[in-house]
């Protein structure tokens, strides 16, 4: 299930503008690595680089590697379409279809893709809602539409849906900037039960939530505004977080940041 | 024109004279009752003159009572709020007078032997006859443009918003903008170029081709706009799922966007269903009824409007139809627009709990 991803000199862009440079990493399977770093600097960019989603923004192109085990994402050949179903992505704002009901959005991924038994269906809808710690609160209004939801369990459903067609790594771009401390630890407590089955990479601008969740913490900056974004250390959460080995880090951990 | 009576109020800052609720309604009153003393003592005979001397004194007025009483931006506020109901009201009673009129002189030889007999065996002069191969050949003509534009325009439109980059969808969003632009005679005119050379007679698939050129660009350009409208999240939420784009905007962005997709459309029908002059140039009017499209002269609505006011030689009878005909007209295009707010109302996207 969970896989291993190795990155190694990867440089994305904007059209001309390069947006992150050179960045190396190794995020280790059923772990949960945290980017942390100001606004701006890359972290997004970088997570949306893991599934080739930054190719859909306009004008966006990488260069560089990122492994998944041992296969090149960028590599020739490699159909974006297929790495999205390895690597599934959870947005920063929840964004359920608003056309489908629950149960609809859930077998989403499913259905679009067409691999799916009909007998099945119903099952893996069923394990991933309560994946996402949301069947309790839904079983009795699968058919309605999701976006009567509240913010968090709409969020948790958009988890729902990822985990619904089995990816070997979830991307998590802040996926509790939009909700209220209750659902967020609803959110990070399933975290911590996803990353048994999944490789999980959050973006957080939360530095606490990064301590609580993750395993390993990657911080980013950037030398200036229209700079490249850079990883400047990636190291154990607990190291991270006391003994950072490199001063830019302690500081924005500090608050002394700029 | 009548004057508002305020109590002084206290010395709170926060309070400052407010003229009554009622005080709009009475200074409408005062300035209509003002423009008709006016007028009959003007000697002005056109009740359009009245209408706007009462506009003229209500903006007026209501600008002199509320800075005397409310001070200067309650005036300004005021003032605004006059401009836009004069507006309303000079957009809207010429409209509820020409539904009024045809309503009206419709109704008379409207009925279901009307709406059932062609004009086979009546002379445009003598009373009798009906609008059934009209509405025949409105239906096809209207019907055939629809399944030709709608589609092409759809796709069109899925092109500009999804796939379009750089010169191509530039090249293409500029020609829609001028097709937009094609006054309809000309439209007709090149597909009666078109007839000229292939040496055909007039047929009513040929109007349903001027028709459907009418169609197209205004099909892009409101699909364009519902495109745009469903939010990139969703799109991205798919492809993340690893949906192929193809599937993602068939089943995630055509879906949210579908009702108003079908309204445009619906209400690009109603712009067509009007049109006269290329149905003039290209399917020239038939007084029998011809349910083929595809070969020999047939009518239209629009086109046996004219045609009845054109060939009455005075005739009241043929007044009389031409009315009903543009009653039926007018309430097959109402008709459209009612289903397609209908269909934009189901198919909105729900939020309900």
């Amino acid at each position: 299930m969970a896989k291993r991803i190795d990155v190694s000199g990867l440089t994305a862009y904007y059209g001309s503008h390069k947006a992150i440079e050179d960045i190396s990493m190794t995020v280790e399977p059923r772990s949960v690595t945290a980017f942390i770093g100001p606004s701006g600097c890359g972290k997004s960019t970088f997570l949306r680089t893991l599934n080739r989603m930054h190719e859909v923004t306009s004008g966006g192109r990488v260069e560089g590697k990122v492994l998944l085990d041992d296969e090149d994402l960028y590599g020739t050949g490699i159909d974006p379409v297929s790495v999205r179903r390895e690597v599934g992505m959870v947005f920063q704002r929840p964004n359920p279809f608003p056309t489908m009901s629950i149960f609809d959005n859930v077998a989403a991924g499913l259905r679009l893709n067409g691999n799916y038994k009909k007998s099945e269906l119903a099952d893996i809808v069923e394990r991933s809602l309560k994946g996402a710690n949301l069947w309790n609160e839904v079983k009795d209004r699968l058919n309605k539409p999701g976006s009567g939801l509240s913010g968090g369990q709409q969020q948790r459903l958009c988890i729902a849906r990822a985990i619904a067609v089995e990816p070997n790594v979830l991307l998590m771009d802040e996926p509790c900037s939009a909700l209220d401390p209750i659902s967020t630890l609803a959110i990070e407590d399933l975290i911590g039960e996803l990353k048994e089955r999944f490789t999980i990479v959050i973006v957080t601008h939360n530095m606490q939530q990064a301590a609580r969740v993750s395993d390993r913490t990657a911080f980013f900056n950037l030398a200036a505004v229209g700079q490249p974004g850079k990883l400047i250390e990636i190291d154990d959460t607990e190291r991270i977080f006391s003994n950072p080995s490199v001063q830019a880090t302690e500081d924005y951990i500090s608050g002394r940041f700029g | 024109m009548s004057t508002a009576t305020v109590t002084p109020k206290g010395p709170s800052t926060l309070r400052g004279a407010r003229l009554p609720k009622w005080s709009p309604y009475a200074i409408a009153g005062g300035s209509i009752a003002v423009a008709i003393g006016i007028g009959l003592a003007g000697g002005l005979h056109s009740r359009v003159q009245w209408g706007l001397i009462a506009a003229i004194l209500y903006v007026v007025g209501t600008y002199a009572i509320a800075s005397a009483v409310e001070g200067k931006r309650q005036a300004k506020d005021r003032i605004a709020t006059s401009f836009v109901w004069v507006a309303f009201l000079l957009a809207v009673v010429p409209l509820a007078s020409l539904i009024w009129s045809t309503v009206v002189r419709g109704v008379k030889v409207l009925d279901v032997y009307f709406l059932t007999h062609s004009m086979g065996v009546v002379a445009d002069t003598e009373p009798g006859g009906g609008i059934y191969h009209a509405i025949l050949g409105t239906l096809e003509q209207v019907g055939l443009a629809t399944v030709i534009a709608a589609p092409i325009g759809v796709l069109t439109a899925i092109y500009l918003v999804e796939y379009g980059r750089g010169n191509l969808s530039r090249a293409i969003t500029f020609f829609v903008d001028v097709m937009t632009g094609i006054p309809s005679i000309v439209a007709g005119l090149f597909i009666l170029s078109l007839m000229l050379m292939f040496d055909m007679e007039p047929f009513g698939f040929a109007g349903s081709l001027a028709l459907a050129i009418l169609m197209m660009p205004v099909v892009v350009r409101s699909t364009e706009e519902m495109l745009k409208l469903v939010p990139n999240e969703l799109r991205e939420a798919s492809l993340a799922l690893g949906v192929p784009k193809w599937r993602t905007i068939l089943k995630v962005v055509l879906p949210t966007s579908i009702g108003g997709i079908t309204t445009g459309i619906m209400l690009s029908i109603a712009r067509i269903t009007g049109e006269t002059a290329p149905v003039l140039l290209l399917v020239w009017g038939n007084a029998f009824i011809n349910a083929n499209p595809f070969e020999g002269a047939q009518a239209s609505l629009p086109l046996y409007i004219y045609q009845q006011y054109a060939n009455s030689a005075g005739s009241g009878a043929a007044y009389d139809r031409a009315w009903a005909a543009s009653l039926t007209l007018i309430a097959f295009v109402m008709l459209l627009n009612l289903v397609a707010r209908g269909i934009a109302r189901w198919k909105a996207p729900k939020t309900g709990r």
